[in-house]
């Protein structure tokens, strides 16, 4: 049999079996999935109107996931780039799990489209040549190619990658590098490109603003890469996999300096609208302090606010980063929490409100729109499980090509660490 | 899925469609979208009754109207007056006349002499099948604005207090267009006191921002000046709400509730044809009337004649008269917009 065949089987057996734990979270994922089938059938059954989007608030929760889980899917660069470019060991070594959530994360940006769509029948209109793409003009077609183009480019990276390792080869680096560096200048792309979308559209004052894409990025970097950390410490404590703690300290400093950017930049706009306090601060009025008695975001905001804020003093402090058990995981919930707020539905929600004519009107997300969004969540991180977990298998080796290969005789259970430590 | 192989079978969809069917599939199949997609492509699909769902499927693989041939646009149009005919049980025509030579249509509003009675907003939603509830929709919106009022007792008022005061007390107060317009007014009787009238549709830009932020150039400027969308091709993302300043365009978030009885059976098929739900609407300068040389439905309902129309080639047209005599603005003329619609007052 090809190698190559023997690959999707052994990566397949290893990944769908596991311990009790490892089967609940995947239930646990899996109800949440199964709340996004009834709420993608009422939505694409009875149109957008079982959101609570109207004519005012046109773009709302999921819109809100789109452009934060852009920024997570660009994230993956935060490995890939120190670990090539600086030559970081011990983040090469891992390089390949920053891939593997990059293409859980454009996964879910896919998800949030189809929700966001009102015609996700006619979605083929879209494709190049049996439809019409009305390139270079639409940014949206602009993201559909970096979004697609930074899912294949990660997929070839991260399984040719894993295949090499599996087949006991060294990659091919005329092939792969090359590849690694176009993935790194097209993961700054991906959201630049979401930003360009959201910022060109002067009917919208909040976005218009040339600031977007960079605090885009500085933001990812600093939402992702805590994502990254927490995601290996539970591969730390739950697989046999052991990630270095100078693979930490990396990605730590990048959250912190990001995140510190990402804070200065907020300042500098909240000071640049609110100074001259013209018509066109009024989202960042009802943003920030409420408006005309409509008050929705003021809470989300200081929360993401105070989020933010507290994780960067924590980060600051080497001490408290280095501490892998309480403080940065702490320091990174909390960032991404605070992010997600910022650049979710801070962001999207705001700036229809007030609407183009001047209306003030407020936008709660319906119970639909929770379950899908929710559903979708639990999609990506049902993905980056099965992902990761196949990765991890091939870099310890427990998934690797041998020349007597019976299927049988690979059906053993999988024992995990905690488990045998019993 | 299996339901929409059941009606796929009844209705004997032509191999070659079905085929075409197969390669889209395809095409979708292996990406995490297939199964959402699938979904809701078979949630759409499924009409209610036969013939809508026969259309639906004939509608599903048509191009992009500005792309057919004379033959597609015939087969086209032929299968929708069949479709609509049958729904609202009445004879339906779908005009696809084109945008007449020599004629780039504009509007001039005076607004010095509309009172604000919502006329133009009903006679609209009457000749152009909006939906009239869950969701309703109109394309004309009138706000009310306030002529100001200043008051002595401010003159003093403001902060900082001392040395020296840097916001009036009578600052905040709206006087003349400011677009922070109350559109939702609903008085005894109109024109009130204190106030004047501001109605705002479509302005037809001839740099429209909606069009450019199309990804599937579903909405394109006519010949004639007028930015129309095809509603067979809309994807429904929005791109083009979000991007009009003048929150012209409108979304049918469900199906569109149209009564039969209310139903105007005279449709252009970029007009004002019933509209499905997830697709975008707006004001076309009721293009069934204009290309065949009648006004629109607000000009000719509006009491006070404040709404102009006509053809801005002709220099004798009322339209161009009113360019050359009148002071005339556009709003926000500042985003380069270019609108063709323009606002004047006596």
């Amino acid at each position: 049999m090809k190698p190559i065949i023997r690959f999707g089987i052994d990566s397949f057996l290893y990944v769908i079996r596991g311990s009790a734990m490892f089967y609940g979270w995947l239930m646990f994922l899996g109800f949440f999935m199964l709340l996004m089938m009834y709420g993608a059938y009422e939505q694409f059954t009875n149109g957008m109107i079982v959101t609570n989007y109207n004519d005012q608030v046109s773009w709302g929760l999921y819109e809100a996931q789109f452009v934060f889980l852009v920024g997570v899917a660009a994230a993956a660069v935060t490995v890939v780039f120190p670990s090539y470019v600086y030559h970081h060991k011990k983040l090469k070594e891992i390089v390949v799990l920053g891939e593997m959530l990059a293409i859980a994360a454009v996964s879910m940006v896919i998800i949030f489209i189809m929700f966001h769509m009102g015609r996700p029948d006619r979605l083929w209109h879209l494709l190049p040549v049996v439809g019409i793409f009305n390139w270079p003009n639409s940014m949206l077609t602009w993201d559909v190619l970096v979004l697609n183009g930074y899912l294949v480019l990660n997929m070839v990276c991260g399984f040719y990658y894993l295949y090499k390792r599996y087949v006991g080869q060294e990659v091919n680096k005329s092939f792969y590098m090359p590849l690694v560096y176009i993935s790194i200048g097209w993961a700054l792309s991906i959201h630049t490109v979401t930003a360009f979308l959201v910022n060109t559209m002067p009917s919208r004052p909040m976005w218009f603003h040339s600031m977007m894409p960079i605090k885009f990025i500085t933001t990812a970097f600093a939402a992702g890469p805590s994502m990254i950390i927490v995601s290996f410490l539970i591969i730390n404590k739950y697989t046999k996999l052991k990630i270095a703690e100078e693979a930490f300290d990396t990605l730590s400093q990048i959250v912190t300096w990001c995140l510190g950017i990402a804070i200065f930049l907020g300042i500098s706009e909240v000071v640049t609208e609110l100074y001259p306090s013209t018509e066109h601060s009024f989202s960042l009025q009802y943003l920030i302090f409420g408006k005309h008695g409509l008050s929705g975001l003021v809470v989300w905001y200081w929360a993401s606010v105070v989020l933010m804020v507290t994780s960067f003093i924590i980060l600051l402090n080497p001490r408290l980063r280095r501490n892998l058990t309480f403080w940065l995981p702490l320091a990174c919930v909390m960032t991404f929490a605070g992010i997600w707020i910022d650049k979710g539905m801070g962001l999207v929600v705001p700036a229809f409100i007030p609407s183009p004519i001047g209306e003030f009107s407020e936008y709660v997300p319906s119970a639909i729109e929770i379950i899908n969004t929710l559903g979708g969540w639990a999609s990506g991180l049902f993905i980056f499980t099965l992902l990761a977990k196949g990765a991890i298998g091939v870099l310890l080796g427990d998934v690797k090509y041998s020349d007597k290969w019976n299927l049988a005789g690979e059906w053993q259970p999988v024992v995990h660490s905690e488990e045998t430590s019993k | 899925m299996s339901d929409m192989n059941d009606k796929d079978k009844k209705n004997q969809v032509d191999p070659k469609e079905n085929s075409r069917r197969e390669f889209l599939k395809e095409a979708a199949g292996g990406t995490l979208s297939a199964a959402t997609l699938a979904a809701g492509a078979g949630a759409l699909l499924s009409g209610s009754n036969e013939a809508e769902a026969k259309a639906t499927w004939g509608e599903w693989f048509q191009k992009n109207y500005r792309l057919m041939t004379d033959e597609e646009k015939k087969e086209s149009v032929d299968r929708l007056e069949k479709r609509y005919s049958e729904e609202y049980g009445k004879k339906t025509t779908v005009d696809s006349v084109p945008a007449q030579e020599g004629v780039l249509f504009g509007y001039a509003l005076n607004i010095q002499k509309c009172i604000g009675c919502r006329r133009c907003v009903y006679a609209c939603v009457k000749e152009n099948n909006q939906s009239r509830h869950d969701p309703e929709i109109q394309w004309i919106r009138v706000l009310k604005m306030e002529k100001g009022n200043f008051l002595e007792e401010n003159m003093d008022k403001g902060y900082p207090d001392k040395p020296g005061i840097q916001v009036g007390g009578n600052a905040y107060q709206n006087s003349g267009v400011v677009l922070e317009g109350e559109h939702y007014y609903e008085p005894e009787e109109v024109p009130e006191k204190g106030h004047f009238y501001f109605p705002m549709q479509c302005m037809q830009c001839e740099k429209p921002p909606c069009v450019k932020v199309c990804p599937v150039r579903t909405t394109y400027r006519e010949p004639d000046g007028i930015v129309v969308i095809d509603y067979n091709w809309c994807i429904g993302c929005r791109m083009c709400v979000s991007a009009c300043p003048y929150w012209a365009r409108r979304f049918n978030w469900g199906e569109p509730n149209l009564p039969a009885e209310e139903m105007n059976p005279v449709t252009h098929y970029l007009g004002n044809r019933p509209r499905m739900k997830g697709v975008a609407e707006k004001c076309t300068f009721c293009l069934q009337r204009t290309r065949q040389g009648r006004y629109t439905a607000c000009v000719e309902v509006c009491p006070v004649g404040a709404r102009k129309f006509g053809n801005l080639l002709d220099p004798e047209s009322e339209v161009r008269k009113i360019l050359e005599k009148k002071r005339v603005f556009r709003l926000k003329a500042e985003l380069n917009t270019y609108p063709k619609f323009f606002y004047f007052m006596d």
